[in-house]
């Protein structure tokens, strides 16, 4: 289900903890299998209990405890906005309304054509360069202004 | 007095190369304790002088907690840095990792050679996932220059040190659900006792320190506990790296010596932004009271000033309000917060922090009765001090802090169904 180049990946996690403590690696695990399949369908994350030999439910209890795991198929490119108190102070909503009216879909939603979805997220830990937003949880994008937003958008092929 | 402890180096290009570390004097706080054998007593000892507290949060004296560490147990033991940066305000570690990740490395180094730890791990919130991976780097560049790894210097000593992410729970920073996390379960904190000096990782002997904490352990062995105390004030040690965000012109990470007052600090980051008057002042990180403006402008930025001002210095995560600022719909912001991450462990705060929320909005958006400010003051005091971990003091605090310096907000919301602030 998951290609070599990604269980050499979950491999080198794994050999992060000691013997015996395969289970620590779930949330890695999940991650890359995440990166690799778009989101985590129930056979995805039995695989990945499989795969760290641990029973099914332990990496079901973390694929739904941590809200960065897509339990849904999500679009191509999912932005998660904070809209968390600082960032809203330094112009969240704003950035916000433009953001859903240019690709034409609200929060928790996703564009017709599967490229875009959009979500609301709490704090990243990164309030000095507000508002900011996450594209596919990885690749942080800070100071939004309509300007910064259509030059992301753009670079989404 | 800025910029002394962590951020010295950050003007440098490539400051979180191991070339440029090196450059400015890193790791000669680690060669040195390896040089002379520095006795692991001396070394607390001298983290005991600094008066160096939690960074993290809680502000707990550092030098205390490592005298905590059974060090003659035999077996595994952990030191554990705390990176999940996510309370709203807060995002200094993430600068950290991000512009002197070997500062950290060799703080955490020196940590488990002071405890007899075996291994590390850096628990990284999972959000500033480009900062983890930059993090990963520095350990890959330490392990290729012996200072990290088998036979550190040569010293015949093994210790290395591991990242891991977090991905998306705000309670992970709470050290025992961070642990829990890190053995790859759901993160809800454990009871304590048993601390996790006795029972902490895989259950063994574990110390956990914030970033901050640990990277400035360098500072402290090179130059002794009582440079470091020096430079801010009694029993509030060091250099302390603030966030600022907000309205402010230039919001940011300052590291300024404990004690500096808070008018400084504002100016420093460009005070209020479009010329608008200071409102409020959230001064630790959204779970902290706020503190009116006018009585911030009297504080000195260290845990016993802000204190007497009726809240907590935190993580340093300072968030400034201006007059525009409506308070009811700022605390329904951050009550959503505290609902939405609460680990749901505990009754009062699983069902509490909803409560509070569900009140709050209806406030907000005009459907506010009479008996509600009471409510949120009753639901508030059921929940403080009645669960396991702290995120039910911090979703009961701002609420409390919010009602102690501007019910009038509240009570004109409910009575008029429209902000006072600005009319909305």
């Amino acid at each position: 289900m998951l290609s070599p180049a990604a269980l050499t990946e979950i491999d080198r996690e794994v050999a992060k903890y000691p013997p015996l403590r395969k289970q620590s690696a779930v949330m890695s695990a999940l991650r890359i299998a995440q990166i690799e399949l778009g989101w985590l369908s129930p056979e995805t994350i039995e695989y990945v209990a499989n795969y760290l030999e641990i029973p099914a439910i332990a990496a079901w209890e973390v694929a739904t405890f941590y809200n960065m795991y897509e339990l849904k198929p999500v679009g191509k490119y999912k932005l998660s906005v904070c809209t968390n108190l600082p960032c809203t102070l330094m112009g969240a909503e704003s950035a916000v309304e433009y953001l859903q009216r240019k690709l034409g879909i609200g929060f928790n939603e996703t564009t017709p054509d599967g490229k875009f979805s959009l979500k609301m997220s709490e704090c990243m830990g990164s309030c000095g360069e507000g508002p900011l937003l996450t594209i596919n949880n990885h690749k942080m994008k800070v100071r939004l202004t309509p300007e910064v937003i259509d030059e992301i958008l753009a670079g989404l092929e | 007095m800025a910029n002394e402890v962590i951020f010295h180096s950050i003007h440098l290009p490539e400051s979180w190369k191991l070339e440029n570390y090196l450059k400015v004097g890193g790791f000669d706080a680690l060669k040195k304790v390896i040089a002379e054998q520095m006795p692991a007593e001396e070394i607390i000892n001298q983290v005991k002088i600094s008066a160096l507290r939690g960074r993290g949060g809680a502000g707990f004296p550092t030098g205390l907690k490592w005298s905590f560490m059974p060090r003659q147990f035999p077996g595994d033991k952990y030191v554990v840095c705390n990176t999940d940066e996510g309370e709203p305000g807060t995002f200094k570690d993430k600068d950290i990792i991000r512009y002197n990740p070997h500062q950290l490395i060799e703080g955490m180094v020196i940590a488990g050679y002071t405890l007899g730890a075996v291994a590390g791990y850096n628990y990284i919130h999972g959000e500033i996932f480009e900062c983890f991976e930059r993090f990963e780097a520095a350990l890959e560049e330490a392990r290729a220059a012996n200072l990290l790894g088998k036979n550190i210097l040569g010293s015949g000593w093994d210790f290395d040190i591991h990242a891991h992410h977090g991905y998306g729970a705000y309670v992970c920073g709470e050290e025992t659900a961070l642990l829990e996390s890190i053995e790859g379960k759901k993160g809800q904190p454990r009871f304590k006792p048993p601390f996790p000096a006795s029972f902490g990782l895989y259950g063994k002997p574990t110390t956990i320190n914030n970033t901050e904490t640990l990277a400035s352990i360098p500072y402290i062995v090179k130059h002794g506990g009582q440079k470091f105390l020096e430079l801010g004030k009694p029993n509030n040690g060091g250099t302390k790296i603030f966030s600022v965000s907000g309205h402010v012109a230039k919001p940011g990470n300052y590291e300024i010596g404990m004690g500096t007052p808070f008018k400084e600090l504002l100016a420093m980051a460009g005070g209020i932004k479009d010329g608008r008057k200071l409102k409020a002042v959230i001064p630790g990180g959204s779970s902290v009271p706020v503190v009116p403006g006018e009585i911030m402008m009297d504080v000195t930025m260290d845990y016993d000033s802000i204190s007497k001002a009726g809240s907590y210095l935190g993580a340093g995560s300072v968030i400034v309000m201006d007059e525009t600022v409506c308070m009811v719909k700022a605390l329904e912001r951050l009550s959503y917060f505290y609902f939405e991450e609460s680990c749901g462990q505990c009754t009062p705060c699983r069902e509490g922090a909803g409560w509070l929320y569900r009140v709050i909005q209806r406030i907000e958006h005009g459907q506010g009765r009479a008996e509600d400010l009471a409510l949120l003051e009753s639901v508030a005091g059921n929940i403080m001090g009645r669960t396991i971990c702290a995120l039910g003091d911090a979703a009961a605090m701002p609420v409390q802090g919010m009602l102690k310096h501007y019910r009038n907000e509240f009570e004109y919301h409910i009575k008029h169904g429209k902000c006072m602030v600005n009319g909305g």
